[in-house]
């Protein structure tokens, strides 16, 4: 399994990434927080520690520890728009309920 | 399925726990609303995709007030009731709205409560209200687009607001709904927008040109900290007047004395902005305005044209430049970098003229209409606390001097203009007659010598003062003003610990005209000042001496003088009290000289008998102490 993005997805963190100035591509993590149990951590990625799984996408790189790997193992990450307000989303199969916002996650 | 932002490395925050918070960028013309969203901050675009709003509301009766385009769009048909440029009339009087063109453009009342306002089909509303129903479409935006509520806002106002606009724009941000955290001066946004708090050390010029004001102001950078050097310009120039220079010259071509009514003259109006927008990218253009067969105005305009008609009003920008120069002590060649922001600033004239007014090529790599809004939103992003180990610091500074009327109708400058914020200082007064038992402070802002030539801002009262001769009492006054730039003042008598203290929320009908005018007037009527004060001052003297010699004389005068001599000093006296009638300095100095001459045999007779009394029956070691806290409190 790997984790996937969509091409919508990396065009939007590519250009993320031209303003910041810097960076190899996202970072993702689970911790244990929120309302639902777990959350999704969503950063950019300036470098690879050594235990990290790396799944390119052409030029992006998405970076995930092995231990947030088991959780988020599946993943699509897709970029949509509601409105007003565009931002990324997780379609994470590993996934079986989430809180209301669907900031937080149960397994 | 929530929609994530992607956050900086180690910086990502638990879920509902991000702390949304925007800049606000309120203009004359256009407003813009700005975040940082994924590490970046950028302006946020409304339901129409437009990110400049601009800033015109429109009331009726029948639906809520239409804010922007959309209320842009009502100006032709229904020009009373669609209101623009209302940041203008913020923090401003009856008097203020009459000097200024909005008069001639909208209905006003100006009797009923103290702020003026403008009547509409919906009732009076203030220039506050105005704005705070743009604010409110702003915070509409923002939350739709950032998908939360916010925690709150840093509003830009422009570098030369006095308290009472300052207080005006919080005034409508409560209305509403918006937390301010911080109001920020629109220059000092501009330096945050370009980083340049990460760059080297150094001074740079911030040129802002936008629809209504102009500022010019110079920023110090060292280690990462902005300090506001300077500041001046004027609050009544801008691109509207361009618009209006325009408007009249296309006008006056076509034969016409004036347009027939406020629908077409706003027609012109339009026309000549987009023949000015135009003109920014190529060298001439046709314009046609076609109403009816006498009003009919249409022909070509060229740069030349456009140049020679808004030269005038530009050339108005440069004498504040130099004076920011003069008063930070800078030279041209110290400024390192010439920011220009405000949409005015893209019309070429401009570039070139403020190029060569500072020798150097001028920056304007960030859009010059969002460069304010996204300074605002990188410090909002940070005082909302989504930035943990950012030592970035805003000194700001405030523009007019603030101090205290003091006898004889004198201004004691506390704070200096120029002086960074926020800031506290104190400084001690003390009573005037024997006996006085209650001082009023009246608290005014400007730079001119006497109190009649500087702007009141508030009047209070210390009561309670215990009853001691003439100077004996020690008062500290104390200036705070906040990082917004607001003033509060308190006097301590230190002695019995009695205070009282005022906010100064400026009344809003008290403004003497601008402050430019004012700085002006300063630097015209400087000698003149200096003459007027040495008068008053003179005068003072002459009374506290008078004072003292009589209430001396009342006290004990009959048990050391004789009644010759105590004649001749009543003569000095009636002498002195006649020249103090008259305006003549060196009259009553003469006569102040003659009067502590002629009664110094008093004084010394006095100080004999009070010495002996005073060492009577008293040991050495006790008469020290006396001598020593007496030395303790003249050092205060």
């Amino acid at each position: 399994m790997a984790i996937t993005m969509t091409e919508r997805a990396a065009d939007h963190v590519r250009s993320y990434i031209a303003k910041r100035g810097k960076g190899i591509g996202l970072r993702l993590a689970v911790r244990t927080t929120g309302c639902s149990g777990m959350a999704y951590v969503l950063e950019f990625a300036d470098e690879v520690a050594a235990n990290d799984a790396v799944f390119e996408h052409r030029d992006i790189k998405v970076v995930v520890d092995q231990k947030s790997l088991v959780y988020l193992d599946g993943t699509e990450l897709d970029f949509a728009k509601e409105g007003l307000k565009e931002g990324i989303i997780f379609k994470n199969p590993n996934v079986k309920d989430e809180c209301g916002c669907g900031e937080s996650f149960n397994i | 399925m929530a929609l994530l932002q992607i956050s900086e490395p180690g910086q990502s925050q638990a879920p509902h726990q991000r702390r949304l918070a925007v800049g606000i960028d309120l203009g004359t013309t256009n407003s813009l609303v700005a975040s940082v969203i994924s590490g970046s901050a950028s302006v946020l675009k409304d339901e129409h995709e437009q990110w400049t709003i601009p800033s015109v509301v429109h009331y009726s009766t029948n639906h809520e007030p239409l804010v922007g385009k959309s209320a842009q769009e009502k100006a032709a048909s229904d020009p009373f009731n669609t209101i623009r440029s209302a940041k203008r009339l913020m923090g401003k009087g009856a008097n203020d709205v009459q000097q200024s063109w909005l008069a001639d453009h909208y209905q006003f009342d100006l009797e009923t409560g103290s702020i003026p306002a403008f009547k509409t089909v919906v009732g009076n509303k203030s220039a506050i209200e105005v704005s705070a129903d743009i604010l409110s479409k702003l915070r509409a935006t923002a939350e739709q687009t950032l998908g939360g509520d916010l925690v709150g806002a840093v509003i830009t106002v422009p570098a030369y607001f006095d308290d009472a606009q300052r207080q005006a724009t919080k005034d409508a941000a409560a209305l509403s709904g918006i937390h301010v955290l911080r109001l920020l001066n629109e220059p000092t946004a501009a330096a945050v927008a370009y980083g340049l708090d990460s760059g080297t050390d150094g001074v740079v010029a911030i040129y802002d040109l936008g629809g209504g004001t102009f500022d010019i102001s110079l920023l110090k950078m060292q280690r990462g900290v902005f300090e506001v050097l300077a500041t001046a310009g004027n609050t009544a120039l801008g691109g509207d007047d361009f618009d209006n220079a325009i408007a009249d010259w296309m006008r006056t071509r076509a034969g016409l004395e004036q347009m027939p009514d406020q629908s077409s003259h706003r027609q012109l109006l339009r026309l000549a902005r987009s023949v000015k927008e135009q003109l920014s990218s190529q060298d001439k253009t046709s314009y046609a305005l076609n109403l009816s067969d006498e009003i009919n105005i249409s022909g070509e305009i060229s740069v030349a044209d456009v140049n020679a008609i808004i030269e005038p009003l530009l050339k108005n920008t440069l004498a504040p430049c130099r004076q920011v120069l003069r008063d930070a002590g800078i030279a041209k060649t110290d400024v390192k970098a010439v920011v220009m922001v405000g949409g005015s600033t893209r019309v070429p004239l401009v570039r070139t003229m403020v190029s060569e007014f500072f020798d150097q090529p001028v920056l304007t790599d960030i859009d010059p209409d969002q460069v304010v809004a996204i300074g605002a939103a990188v410090q909002a992003n940070v005082l909302a606390g989504n930035k943990t180990d950012d030592d970035l610091l805003l000194l700001d500074v405030i523009p007019l001097s603030l101090g205290l009327e003091t006898m004889g109708g004198l201004v004691e400058k506390i704070i200096p203009r120029n002086t960074t914020i926020p800031i506290a200082r104190a400084q001690e007064f003390t009573t005037y007659k024997d006996g006085q038992t209650a001082m009023a402070l009246h608290v005014v802002q400007g730079e001119r010598e006497l109190v009649s030539d500087c702007r009141s801002l508030a009047n209070f009262e210390l009561r309670d003062i215990p009853a001691r001769v003439a100077g004996a009492c020690r008062i500290q006054v104390l200036f705070q003003v906040d990082a917004d730039g607001l003033l509060s003042v308190s006097a301590l008598e230190k002695e019995s610990g009695v205070l009282a203290s005022i906010d100064v929320k400026p009344s809003y009908g008290l403004s003497d005209g601008e402050i430019e005018q004012m700085l002006k007037a300063s630097m015209e009527h400087a000698s003149e000042d200096v003459q007027k004060r040495a008068l008053a001052e003179q005068k003072v003297e002459g009374r506290r001496v008078v004072e003292a010699i009589s209430s001396a004389l009342e006290a004990d005068g009959d048990t050391h003088l004789s009644v010759d001599e105590r004649t001749d000093i009543d003569a000095l006296i009636e002498t002195l009290l006649e020249k103090l009638e008259q305006d003549n300095g060196d009259a009553i100095k003469q006569a102040i000289e003659k009067l502590e001459a002629g009664s110094s045999l008093f004084v010394e007779r006095r100080m004999n008998a009070s010495v002996k009394q005073l060492m009577a029956g008293q040991e050495i070691e006790e008469l020290e102490r006396t001598l020593v806290s007496s030395d303790a409190s003249r050092e205060t």
